[in-house]
């Protein structure tokens, strides 16, 4: 029982017992206990791994959203513009043809003034050398009762004349 | 609320520290107490029986009469065979039996003078196996712990012992040992607690200085040797009888000390708990014995606050020596199976 002289009895004492106990844990105690840890923490990782995934997923999928709404936005500018463009088309066509149209009814317009102040010529002259012929045989006759009488009748004519 | 929820096992912890030191103390004034009157005072003697392995367990002394387990003897021989019978036969080494007798430091000798084997329940021998057994009690229900709390968050014994086990991990065998640390972790697990409590209990009033001792720190440290040799790869033993970048003449002095640090490294972690444990007990001994050297009740309430205040250095050594221990085990075993870079 020396202090610094290891005792026979102690030595193969511990060495079987502290075989005993390692096999025992190692067996019983470390081996569940190690694996229960190592489950947690693979738990914890695969979690942290999700939510990490599950964040891309959302910035993914927000960023998909923010494309989509920026494509409409654009659609929607464009066909406005479209809408525009062809709102002013149809406006600048209608404008011409109407402008067209009442070009063509002022044409038209001027035409048939035209046509009757022809007409209308045509007939006072008829009605003139109608009146002019009435007159002469009026004149004539008169003529060749009175000349005197035929003159003043003249007169009356022309003065009729005047006043239409 | 959440506060003191989180401070409750500290302070149980602290409550506990603070009771094995009373009874430390308390017991140590119980045994001297009666030391003092009648023969003299020897200190050497009443530290080295408290430091040292015995065939009885000492308890106290009650006026003449000593309080002691008897612990049983195992002899094997040769000529006898297997002997065996409870030590309070020899009466405290005053008389022989079955042919063998203690002599005066403690040790059996056969009569007649022959070789024989003490395998004897000596007092370390004892407390080895009542701290493996509580060891197993408490490792085992930890792990009960783990099925019955699976996917939850641990519970009682459990989450006392889970923050040691995964820095146990964590810290000390996983960089140490490198990547296939997980073959090493029973073993090293095993190692930091069994020291750790040892230790601890080596602190109790009237328990065995079990880590204190040499042949359990030398088998400790053998079997850290063995991992180590039998797991160590080619390039630990190229590093050692082929040191690369050595040139040849000088690899003649180099390889003897290579050789010489494979034994050293063991040699100096059974030296280093030996003595870490041991001198801790020989100076609170030391410090008790003041009292009765000087017969003074004084000097008894100094050394008191000394020895209490040394018992908590103590405490905190006991956790060192297992740390220190458990490392330089690692770092052994991480050294032979590193692979070559």
């Amino acid at each position: 029982m020396d202090l610094i002289t290891p005792g026979f009895g102690l030595i193969f004492w511990q060495a079987v017992v502290f075989l005993i106990v390692v096999f025992i844990l190692g067996k019983f105690a470390w081996k569940p206990i190690l694996k229960s840890l190592k489950d947690r923490e693979d738990s914890i990782d695969e979690a942290l791994n999700e939510a990490k995934n599950a964040k891309e997923e959302m910035a993914q999928l927000k960023a998909e959203n923010e494309k989509l709404l920026a494509d409409a936005r654009l659609e929607r500018d464009q066909i406005l513009k479209d809408a525009t463009a062809a709102a002013n088309k149809i406006r600048e066509e209608a404008r011409e043809e109407a402008g067209k149209i009442s070009a063509k009814m002022v044409e038209d317009a001027k035409t048939t003034i035209q046509n009757e102040k022809k007409a209308a010529l045509t007939e006072v002259k008829n009605q003139v050398a109608e009146l002019s012929l009435l007159v002469a045989e009026k004149l004539i006759k008169k003529n060749l009762e009175e000349d005197k009488a035929q003159k003043a009748l003249v007169d009356d004519f022309v003065k009729d004349l005047n006043v239409n | 609320m959440d506060i003191s929820r989180r401070f409750r096992p500290n302070k149980s912890l602290k409550i506990s520290f603070l009771s094995i030191l009373i009874i430390v103390l308390t017991s140590n004034f119980t045994v001297f107490a009666s030391g003092g009157d009648g023969e003299e005072f020897n200190p050497g003697e009443m530290i080295m029986h408290h430091v040292k392995d015995a065939h009885e367990w000492h308890f106290f002394d009650i006026g003449e009469t000593q309080v002691t387990l008897p612990l049983p003897i195992i002899l094997y021989s040769e000529k006898n065979g297997f002997v065996s019978f409870l030590s309070s036969k020899f009466h405290h080494g005053e008389t022989s039996y079955k042919g063998y007798k203690l002599d005066h430091s403690g040790h059996i000798v056969a009569e007649d003078g022959h070789e024989f084997y003490d395998i004897s329940i000596t007092k370390n021998v004892a407390a080895l196996f009542m701290g493996s057994i509580l060891m197993i009690i408490i490792f085992l229900s930890v792990a009960k712990g783990y099925r019955k709390n699976e996917g939850r968050a641990p519970k009682g014994i459990q989450s006392f012992f889970e923050p040691i086990i995964v820095y146990v991990k964590d810290e000390i065998v996983k960089p140490n040992v490198g990547p296939k640390y997980q073959r090493y972790l029973p073993y090293l697990l095993t190692l930091f607690f069994f020291i750790w409590f040892g230790n601890l209990f080596g602190l109790l009033p009237g328990a065995a200085n079990l880590t204190g001792n040499i042949a359990v720190t030398l088998v400790l440290a053998v079997f850290t040797l063995i991992i180590t040799l039998v797991s160590a790869n080619k390039n630990y033993w190229g590093h050692i009888f082929n040191p690369p970048g050595v040139p040849g003449p000088l690899k003649i002095i180099i390889i003897p000390v290579e050789i010489i640090g494979i034994l050293s490294k063991p040699f100096s972690l059974m030296l280093r708990l030996f003595v870490a444990i041991t001198a801790g007990h020989i100076v609170i001994l030391s410090l008790i014995g003041l009292v009765f050297i000087f017969h003074s009740w004084q000097v008894g309430i100094v050394s008191t606050l000394i020895v209490t205040f040394i018992n908590i250095i103590e405490l905190l050594v006991a956790s060192i020596q297992a740390y220190v221990f458990t490392l330089f085990s690692a770092m052994y075993i991480g050294m032979a199976i590193e692979e070559h870079h």
